[in-house]
């Protein structure tokens, strides 16, 4: 418990379907994770301010309407503008064919709408892992 | 828990000029416990210096979250620097938590410093790590420093030997004069907030509250501590009665610091800590007697039917006293 991993969820600009963020948040919480909720309308900037002041183990983004090419690398920039090495994990609408740009963009694990509660917990694990020196 | 690396030193300087990200790392370690908590809190001090600690609690679903949100915005239009450690539960099951207060404070109070805390097994609505993360934020230079608690219902009382001023927030229907008169919470609180005043019932709340401390009066409750709470109606959906909280919060303060008693508040807290302290550590030797072999032998009698609980819980105990 004292070495739970601290996860900020959240959605990023006008993608208002946060039914899979909320599923999301309650398989991590029932993995033994500090899950902070933070929902929709969000801004990359305002995810990674909220990322520094709570000491973030990884950063988890919900997409649905086809903006993650754009949206996801903002995510990881306006981390490293705040000096943060915090892991970036993407879920959502994600077509096969953009993974591979995802990870080059810095982006820690992507996850797709077929994935498990176990791959869930799984993948935020890993980025978790993947952040600590 | 990503806090690594970086000396103590160094982060508290930088947490002190204003970066975030530091304060941030420090707050973990002090969460985290052990060696490097107690750095930090040499580091920082003994105690919260002149800034003024605030606690917000009520029934879940009060508002709890969104009034702070709101306090939070009139305090910065005031010039002031306040921060929040909000506290939601950690699950008995799993450890893992939902913490879900900032989601209604970042949206009406942006570049405030929120800090989200998991209660990590510890009961009565706040967290272990909550007095020396108040005095790390103070060093920093916040105040005032609002903790809002769990969600609560009678008999959490640790925030008000937590804070200088204590904030209850009730919603209309919480309850009729009969609850309002029964013992614990009700009787701590410094301010009253009647939330959701928009709704229906909230005069009657208001009403309920106000007979509760009329027989404070006559009952002689409100002679001994020689003050009577205000009440104060607000509706944390749209900001309505923020200032008028921030204000009777001010109030209490500069009546209590007049009095003394706000000297002898913050005694009685360092006094509070020391044996919470204490119970802790005995609770965790507890848990290692009962894990090893002679504490597994008497579970295990006490599940065959050979030894009564309360006997075996004296074997414990004599263990616990007499080992290291």
């Amino acid at each position: 418990m004292a070495d739970a991993p601290r996860v900020v969820l959240a959605k990023l600009g006008l993608d208002g379907h946060d039914r899979g963020l909320k599923v999301v948040a309650r398989i991590l919480r029932d993995a033994g994770m500090e899950v902070i909720y933070l929902g929709l309308r969000q801004s990359p900037e305002a995810v990674a301010g909220v990322a520094e002041q709570e000491d973030a183990d990884a950063v988890g983004i919900s997409m649905h309407n086809a903006s993650h090419l754009t949206l996801a690398p903002l995510m990881v920039t306006a981390l490293r503008d705040l000096g943060l090495a915090t892991p970036v994990v993407i879920g959502g609408i994600v077509p096969p064919d953009d993974v591979a740009t995802l990870h080059a963009a810095g982006v820690a694990e992507v996850l797709g709408p077929g994935a498990s509660a176990v791959e869930v917990a799984a993948a935020v694990r890993r980025a978790v892992a993947s952040g600590r020196p | 828990m990503s806090a690594t690396g970086g000396d103590a030193a160094v982060l508290l300087v930088r947490a002190r000029d204003g970066h975030r990200g530091s304060l941030g790392r420090l707050i973990s370690r002090v969460e985290r416990g052990g060696d490097a908590a107690a750095e930090v809190a040499v580091l920082v001090g003994p105690d919260e210096g002149d800034a003024h600690v605030v606690g917000v609690t009520g029934a879940p679903g009060a508002g709890k979250s969104s009034l702070t949100g709101h306090l939070l915005a009139s305090l910065q239009a005031e010039g002031r620097r306040p921060a929040v450690l909000a506290i939601d539960p950690s699950s008995p099951i799993t450890g893992g938590a939902m913490l879900g207060d900032r989601v209604r404070m970042d949206g009406v109070a942006s570049g405030a410093f929120v800090r989200s805390m998991a209660t990590r097994g510890h009961q009565g609505g706040l967290a272990v790590a909550v007095p020396p993360t108040l005095r790390l934020l103070a060093h920093a230079g916040h105040d005032p420093l609002i903790v809002e608690t769990t969600g609560v219902g009678q008999v959490e009382v640790d925030i008000a030997g937590a804070a200088d001023t204590t904030v209850l927030v009730v919603a209309p229907g919480w309850g009729d004069a009969v609850q309002a008169n029964k013992a614990g919470l009700l009787e701590l609180a410094d301010v009253l907030v009647v939330n959701k005043a928009d709704r229906p019932g909230a005069r009657d709340a208001r009403r309920d509250l106000e007979l509760m401390l009329d027989l404070g009066h006559i009952s002689g409750l409100e002679a001994r501590s020689g003050r009577r709470p205000e009440i104060v109606m607000a509706i944390s959906t749209t900001g309505e009665g923020a200032g008028e909280v921030v204000r009777a919060i001010d109030a209490h303060h500069a009546a209590i610091a007049a009095s003394g008693e706000l000297a002898a508040r913050r005694a009685a807290r360092r006094r509070g800590e020391v044996t919470a302290l204490v119970e802790r550590g005995l609770r965790a030797r507890a848990v290692e007697v009962l894990a090893a072999g002679p504490g597994r032998a008497l579970l295990d009698a006490v599940d065959a039917g050979a030894m009564s609980p309360a006997q075996a819980a004296a074997a414990v105990l004599r263990e616990v006293r007499g080992g290291a």
